[in-house]
């Protein structure tokens, strides 16, 4: 349970006035629809449970009305809970009073928004400097350290123009500056690359990579796109009318939907591009195959085993061979699987 | 049928007798508390008197150059500020100088009152919706009731002078400010107010950071309104003994002096103008950041 930096046990989030109520109904199966016509209150989240991991990216996926923008502003309290707990580093935020979940807001956790949330009358600088003059550091000292992080998102010589003269993709990096200048280990990034274009967005994945493989923060991160979602989650999570349909690593997901909707949503999913030789190695036989590292996806694989003679991997790990995978088994692996059975005969480990 | 023929109004001797109660009632009040509340506005009335006294013993030269550097300071023009400087010489040579001091000192008073009162109670009205309902027919009231109604209480409780004038201008010239303020606090978009909450801003750090800089054009906006109709109400104020621009432009009237009234009414315009364009300017420049390109 250590592992867990955050940790959502038995949340529950109904809107309406008489909220508390409505709980027993919908824990004793109450739908979001019977739930609205019968007693006019809205559904957000239905008995969410999840365990966020230190140290790592995680996503919350889901349509567009599945609680999962909702659920994140439990975190760190912009929305109150109807009932439960989320407890951050063994402290339940949502029996913080007001002068702690201000300090946690301050110092625990920084957050990332969909439209940017920039303030248009301050300059780059400002605005990346705005949580640290919140946390009441000198200003010498916010400006150094907001500087460091607009020069790591690739920002420097822009700090004294104004928001609306940038582009949506420089202006969400002066977002990302001013959540990562307040130290706070905990990142929450609420659909934080949704309204970019394409190109742009799949720069500021890299960028948020980049970032990670040497911060090592607890990341929750919020998004519609499961290509998004494959990319850079370390986890996922699948949210539907407010309740935890899914959660496991990429490869999980994409192999084993647990049900209709998430096949549905990985059915468009370039799948040899998320498998990695790892997840389809079997037992070794005999026969000696082109040794490739396990962490390597199938996509390049098989590339590499067409420049070469071989129909079969050797899967190594630290230069060690730990099992092979077939051309067989790979072709077998991206074409899709039905739902709610593991899509081969194989097993795999 | 008799009911539908004539209105059923209240019996005549009633409502004189009603009419009487309230006016006994309230002379009875302005008798037993009048020198009261005279001595409560005191501050005031030592405050405008000072500032007026300040403005009529400074050299015209350095007034002069004040309105200079200060138009050029709001706008950032030199044209403007060279217009002012130019209306105001011609004001004096014309023999309007000190009228026209009392007025500015009139205005400039009840100006900084309308924002010191304004602005609290806008933001008071913003964040919350009952007092809203409430305050908003409130500043209808002070709009749009004539204002020799409320020239009249005042009058009885205070007396003619300074104070009843400055407290009548300002009756006619907070709400714009009021409305205004309130109105900008709460344009301001709802995401950069989350933003400013994730990051743990407390109530003063949110309003004075973020709130009222974004709502400042609004709030400016308000304040030029303000002037605008302080200015307005100089000829009126004159009438309950107010110095100024106001009292030659009353003389004019009773006695068809064409000449006096146009020269002063005029010089109240260009008041108007000088006040209207500074503080205009300055409320773009305030707001330059929300302008794209890059050449800024």
């Amino acid at each position: 349970m250590s592992d867990y930096k955050i940790e959502i046990k038995n949340l529950y989030k109904i809107f309406g006035p008489n909220d508390k109520d409505m709980v027993d109904l919908v824990a004793n199966g109450l739908g979001k629809q019977e739930l609205l016509d019968k007693h006019r209150h809205v559904l957000g989240l239905n008995n969410v449970n999840i365990g966020i991991l230190a140290n790592s990216i995680n996503v919350i996926m889901g349509l567009s009305g599945s609680g999962k923008s909702t659920l994140i502003r439990h975190i760190n309290r912009l929305i109150e809970p109807t009932v439960g707990e989320i407890i951050v580093d063994g402290e339940n935020v949502l029996e913080m009073d007001k002068d702690k979940i201000r300090d946690f807001r301050r110092f625990g956790a920084s957050m990332v928004f969909q439209n940017f949330g920039l303030m248009p009358h301050r300059t780059v600088l400002e605005n990346g400097m705005y949580g640290l003059n919140i946390q009441g550091v000198t200003s010498g000292e916010a400006e150094k350290r907001t500087k460091h992080w607009l020069n790591r998102v690739g920002l420097s010589g822009f700090e004294d123009r104004f928001p609306a003269q940038l582009s949506g993709g420089m202006q969400q990096r002066v977002g990302l500056a001013r959540a990562l200048a307040t130290d706070a280990d905990i990142l929450l990034m609420d659909e934080a690359f949704s309204a970019l274009d394409p190109l742009i967005r799949a720069d500021m994945q890299a960028i948020l990579l980049d970032l990670q493989a040497e911060l090592h923060k607890t990341i929750v991160f919020i998004t519609h796109d499961l290509d998004e979602a494959l990319r850079i989650g370390d986890d996922i999570a699948i949210l539907r009318d407010g309740e935890l349909i899914q959660k496991g690593s990429p490869q999980n997901i994409v192999l084993k939907p647990a049900d209709d909707y998430v096949a549905d949503f990985t059915k468009d999913v370039n799948r040899a591009r998320v498998l990695t030789l790892n997840t389809l190695s079997h037992e070794a036989g005999s026969k000696e195959g082109l040794a490739l590292d396990g962490d390597l996806p199938i996509e390049q694989a098989m590339q590499q085993m067409v420049d070469s003679k071989y129909n079969l991997v050797t899967v190594m790990k630290d230069n060690k061979p730990i099992g092979q995978v077939s051309l067989r088994d790979m072709v077998g692996a991206i074409s899709r699987p039905k739902a709610t059975e593991s899509g081969s005969t194989k097993t795999y480990r | 049928m008799s009911l539908f023929d004539k209105f059923p109004a209240m019996e005549r001797t009633d409502l004189r007798d009603l009419k009487k109660g309230i006016d006994s009632s309230f002379k009875e009040f302005s008798r037993s508390w009048g020198e009261s509340i005279e001595a409560f506005f005191d501050p005031l009335f030592y405050f405008l008197v000072n500032f007026e006294k300040l403005l009529l013993a400074t050299p015209w030269p350095i007034i002069i150059g004040i309105v200079a550097g200060l138009s050029y300071l709001g706008s950032r023009s030199w044209k403007l500020s060279a217009g002012a400087a130019i209306s105001f010489l011609a004001i004096g040579y014309l023999g309007m100088w000190e009228n026209t001091m009392s007025t500015v000192a009139l205005i400039s008073v009840a100006t900084f009152i309308c924002i010191a009162f304004g602005i609290p109670i806008g933001v008071a009205m913003s964040k919350s919706d009952r007092l809203q309902s409430f305050i908003t027919p409130i500043l209808d009231i002070m709009q749009t009731i004539p204002i020799f109604v409320y020239l009249l209480p005042v009058v009885m409780l205070l007396g003619i002078g300074k104070v009843p004038g400055l407290i009548a201008v300002c009756v006619y010239a907070m709400p714009p400010i009021v409305r205004l303020t309130n109105l900008g606090l709460r344009l301001v978009d709802k995401e950069i107010l989350e933003a400013a909450d994730a990051f743990g801003s407390n109530y003063r750090q949110r309003l004075f950071k973020v709130q009222l800089p974004l709502a400042l054009p609004n709030i400016f906006a308000g304040v030029n309104q303000t002037i605008m109709m302080a200015l307005a109400m100089v000829v009126i104020a004159s009438m309950i003994g107010v110095k100024g621009l106001g009292v030659p432009v009353l003389q004019s009237i009773q006695n068809q002096y064409l000449a006096l009234g146009m020269m002063n009414g005029l010089a109240i315009v260009a008041l108007a103008i000088i006040f209207d364009r500074v503080s205009q300017k300055y409320g773009k420049r305030l707001q330059r950041h929300r302008e794209g390109g890059n050449d800024v």
